[in-house]
């Protein structure tokens, strides 16, 4: 079994009374893509903000690429931003920026590249995710959701992350340019050995990229394992979102009863 | 497992192999290694082979100088291969490869005379549009501030009482303070002054005038101006960013009614109250300092007041002042409705709403000056 990358135990995290997660442990491998499922409000988002440290979690303990991050100095946390990369759900892009700049910009915190070397990998990371050139000297504000979302991709690239943090990639998305970016994220996990926590609510996201999945319910990680397992749970949240008519059109299952005048 | 331990951290080496060279990649290669790199790189001449068979680990940079450096000897006519790969380093050099973006030609900005008169042309177009829009908003405001006379169940007056308290109660500390000091400046500068013609009872009449004619309404027209009018485009601005004002227009509420009259309206309202207390603190910042400075107590101060200056001073200062907060509450709105969708827009209308409203209330005092002039008020 591929060495744990993330390791998240008894995590607790709360808005004043409000109460997100409780005793919440999960582990994330190095290689897979893990894909974070749960109803809307059950905190898939904080999680993941709990454990890029943008969310100080109550209790419990996140550790990751070998750095508890409670304990860690802030050096430490400094070094480990380097080796992550999140992808915000709107692409979170500086507008006052082209996003050649954008994605320039983690570069410009390693002091040692010319400037002429930051504009070639920027201008790599953006055809990387996709883009075709002349996107590169747009601003986020001239570019549409689907291209912002590839935009903000390459920014999170831009370090060669060993990690990777999306936020909802394909939510507001049309279904083609879903499973292209869902085939773009598989495709660039295997080429680049990228570990990636998908938040998503997209069953067809979760077919097409995912190696397992866990399931947010109840406070905590309810149950993780591959989508065959995912049949197997008996939780009402769980059946409903696994074997629902969406669930088995993303299966590719026919559905037994199909309305007449679809 | 892990390739990014700097124990570990990978290197090239360079041997010479008869004409040719033979570069060895080894261990893990990373960004950091990446200006070392292109630097070696770049020094290589003559025929060439990239061996990557020792490394064990490249990220995309590394890639990418490997296959720049290729394609550089490339062009020059000189062979030059990559060899070696395996595995995961094989799928990078692959993928990047594959990626390698092609520059397209930009099509640079025009330049030339033309450009700059094309240039002034649509300033000076969109200046007279500005105007026609702000005329349109001024209109607007009015049709409907008669519709809710005809009306009044339709006037919010929740909201208008709302607008009097942010735009009016919350700006008498300032406008107050502001107003006591010119007052205790125009005493201050005056007195010296007139000291030398042995006048300086006239201190009286040159505060009064100043501060009631013009001073006091002005500055606190100005104050009001960049504190409300740019509060008036953040608010629209950002109701219009997040689609507020049209989700208002299709449940059939007008924004006219519901934003631009309840400002507006407290505006006009309050701005001549607020002149009035700037003239009230600016008379007696002028009082106190004449005591101090000249010794005229302030019962000699009030006497001279009421004998040597007409109430006409302290009327033309205020009927001034409804004027001023129609320009202001105007502009600030319709700088407000014009935000586009990014929050860079709202920075630009908030600060362009503040300039025009001050220049706006500059132009119509001259213009003011003017008229009282000629009518001989």
């Amino acid at each position: 079994m591929a060495e744990t990358v993330i390791e998240v135990r008894g995590l607790r995290t709360q808005f004043g009374p409000h109460v997100v997660h409780d005793g919440l442990d999960l582990d994330v491998r190095r290689g897979e893509i893990l894909g974070v499922v749960g109803g809307s409000g059950t905190g898939k988002s904080v999680l993941l903000r709990a454990i890029t440290g943008l969310v100080t979690p109550a209790a419990g303990r996140v550790r990751m690429l070998g750095t508890d991050m409670q304990d860690a100095r802030e050096a430490e946390l400094d070094a480990l931003a380097a080796r992550i990369g999140v992808m915000f759900q709107d692409g979170a892009l500086f507008s006052s920026l082209t996003v050649r700049e954008n994605v320039e910009t983690p570069l410009t915190t390693l002091s040692h590249l010319d400037a002429e070397t930051r504009e070639s990998l920027a201008r790599l990371k953006i055809s990387l995710a996709g883009l075709p050139w002349s996107a590169g000297d747009k601003y986020p504000s001239e570019l549409s959701g689907g291209m912002r979302k590839r935009a903000g991709l390459a920014r999170a690239l831009a370090l060669d992350p060993e990690i990777v943090f999306l936020d909802e990639p394909t939510a507001g998305l049309d279904p083609i340019g879903a499973a292209d970016f869902d085939e773009l994220i598989r495709g660039l996990s295997t080429a680049l050995g990228l570990t990636v926590f998908l938040v998503t609510h997209d069953l067809d996201t979760l077919y097409a990229t995912c190696d397992r999945i866990a399931v947010l319910a109840e406070k905590r990680v309810l149950v993780t394992g591959t989508l065959d397992d995912m049949l197997e749970v008996d939780h009402p949240w769980v059946r409903a979102y696994f074997q629902g008519p969406r669930a088995r059109a993303a299966r590719g299952e026919e559905i037994a009863t199909p309305p007449a005048d679809a | 497992m892990d390739g990014n331990d700097a124990g570990e951290a990978g290197g090239l080496r360079l041997a010479a192999e008869g004409a040719e060279t033979r570069a060895l990649l080894t261990g893990a290669l990373g960004l950091a290694d990446l200006p070392d790199l292109q630097a070696r790189l770049a020094r290589i001449e003559g025929p060439v082979t990239f061996d990557l068979s020792g490394a064990r680990r490249i990220d995309t940079a590394v890639a990418w100088a490997l296959l720049t450096a290729r394609d550089r000897l490339a062009a020059g006519g000189t062979r030059a291969e990559i060899a070696g790969a395996t595995g995961d380093v094989a799928a990078i050099l692959e993928t990047v490869r594959a990626a390698l973006p092609e520059p397209e030609p930009q099509p640079g900005p025009p330049r030339g005379l033309r450009v700059q008169i094309e240039r002034l042309g649509a300033h000076v177009a969109g200046g007279w549009e500005g105007f026609l829009s702000f005329l349109g908003l001024l209109g607007l405001f009015v049709a409907r501030l008669f519709g809710a006379l005809l009306r009044p169940r339709e006037f919010r007056l929740t909201a208008l009482a709302h607008h009097c308290q942010a735009v009016g109660l919350q700006a008498v500390p300032i406008v107050a303070l502001m107003s006591f000091l010119i007052g205790v400046v125009l005493a201050f500068q005056g007195s010296a002054q007139l000291r030398q013609f042995g006048a300086e009872v006239f201190v009286v009449d040159l505060i009064a005038i100043s501060i009631l004619r013009e001073l006091g309404i002005l500055l606190t027209a100005i104050i009001v101006a960049g504190r409300t009018a740019s509060a008036f485009t953040a608010a629209i601005g950002s109701m219009k960013m997040r689609e507020e004002i049209d989700a208002m227009r299709t449940l059939g509420i007008d924004p006219g009614h519901a934003l631009i009259v309840p400002r507006v309206l407290a505006l006009v309202l309050m701005l001549p109250i607020l002149g009035l207390l700037a003239n009230v603190a600016g008379l007696f910042g002028g009082a106190l300092m004449s005591w101090i400075e000249l010794g005229i107590s302030p019962a000699m101060f009030m006497t001279r007041l009421s004998e040597g200056t007409d109430l006409n001073h302290a009327a033309v200062g205020l009927v001034k002042a409804p004027v001023f907060a129609v320009l202001i509450g105007v502009i600030g709105c319709r700088a407000g409705l014009q935000v586009g969708s990014t929050a860079e827009s709202l920075g630009r209308m908030t600060s362009a709403a503040v300039v025009a409203a001050i220049f706006a209330v500059i132009l119509a005092d001259a213009l003011f000056s003017i008229f009282f002039q000629q009518i001989g008020v």
